[in-house]
């Protein structure tokens, strides 16, 4: 990737469509793969945008999953219409979730999605309004 | 280990026919909750499951594990294989519940990711 490049890419994530969840961060770990990025950062934000992708499967009517590279960094963004957040420090405690018997039945809801975020992004910024939605910036540096 | 001795260890059947077994696995995971397989894999781990969805291809895709081992002889739907043939995934299914098959490679040296445990087997307990 050149100095001045930029790489944008977006997908519509549908709330309860679990048969294409996790496609989006499919895709944006491929379009990674293909431009050399190292395996070590690809995996991070693999692992970090699927999290999100699957709060909004889980959660939310609808979201837009949004991916923006440069030579700097990787920015991906995740914002919802879903009922939001009310307290996010205590969502993102380890083990803490408000899942249901069906999430949990499709192997999610064990409490470490928002975790799993922190731990693998280099800096990660959560706004929410109760009712209205949440939107997730996470950052991953490149140099 | 490779998932060929993965297969003999745990009496496995491979659901995915044309898998190269021949693929090195490094460590092991073994849970129902993705997102714990997430917090807790390195790549070219085995994923231990008994999660028969979409999401344990997904996660698979996304954490680079090399194949799944479903336990308590749990088989997943068709098109789940069919996905996971198309994606090059193996797929095996074994009869053991997870413990056992757990401990069935762990005593052949496939041990997990925790550090520690490394630290207190020694270079002899796990590969």
């Amino acid at each position: 990737m050149a100095a001045n490049d930029r790489l944008v890419q977006e997908y519509i994530v549908k709330g309860w469509d679990f048969s294409r969840a996790g496609e989006a961060s499919c895709e944006i770990k491929n379009t990674l793969k293909q431009i050399g990025i190292s395996a070590e950062v690809i995996r991070r934000v693999a692992i970090a945008a699927y999290e999100a992708e699957m709060n909004v499967v889980m959660y939310a009517r609808q979201g837009i999953m949004r991916c923006e590279m440069d030579p700097q960094q990787i920015i991906i963004t995740v914002e919802d219409e879903g009922p939001g957040i009310a307290d996010i420090e205590l969502a993102m405690q380890e083990g803490y979730s408000t899942a249901t018997p069906e999430m949990r039945e499709m192997g999610f809801g064990a409490g470490m999605g928002l975790p799993n975020i922190k731990r693998n992004a280099d800096l990660l910024d959560i706004s929410s309004t109760v009712g209205r939605g949440t939107k997730v910036t996470m950052i991953f540096r490149l140099s | 280990m490779t998932l060929a001795e993965v297969k003999e260890t745990l009496q496995a059947e491979l659901l995915t026919g044309d898998s190269d077994l021949s693929t090195e696995v490094s460590s092991a995971c073994a849970a129902d909750m993705m997102s714990d397989v997430l917090a807790y894999t390195e790549p070219a781990s085995l994923l231990i499951t008994g999660l028969t969805n979409q999401q344990t291809l997904r996660t698979v895709e996304i954490a680079d594990a090399v194949g799944v081992v479903f336990v308590r002889g749990k088989r997943p739907p068709a098109e789940i294989i069919a996905y996971a043939n198309e994606k090059k995934i193996p797929l095996l299914v074994t009869d053991f519940c997870m413990y056992d098959a757990c401990g069935l490679l762990f005593k052949k040296g496939l041990c997990g990711t925790t550090r520690r445990v490394r630290k207190i087997l020694g270079k002899d307990g796990c590969q």
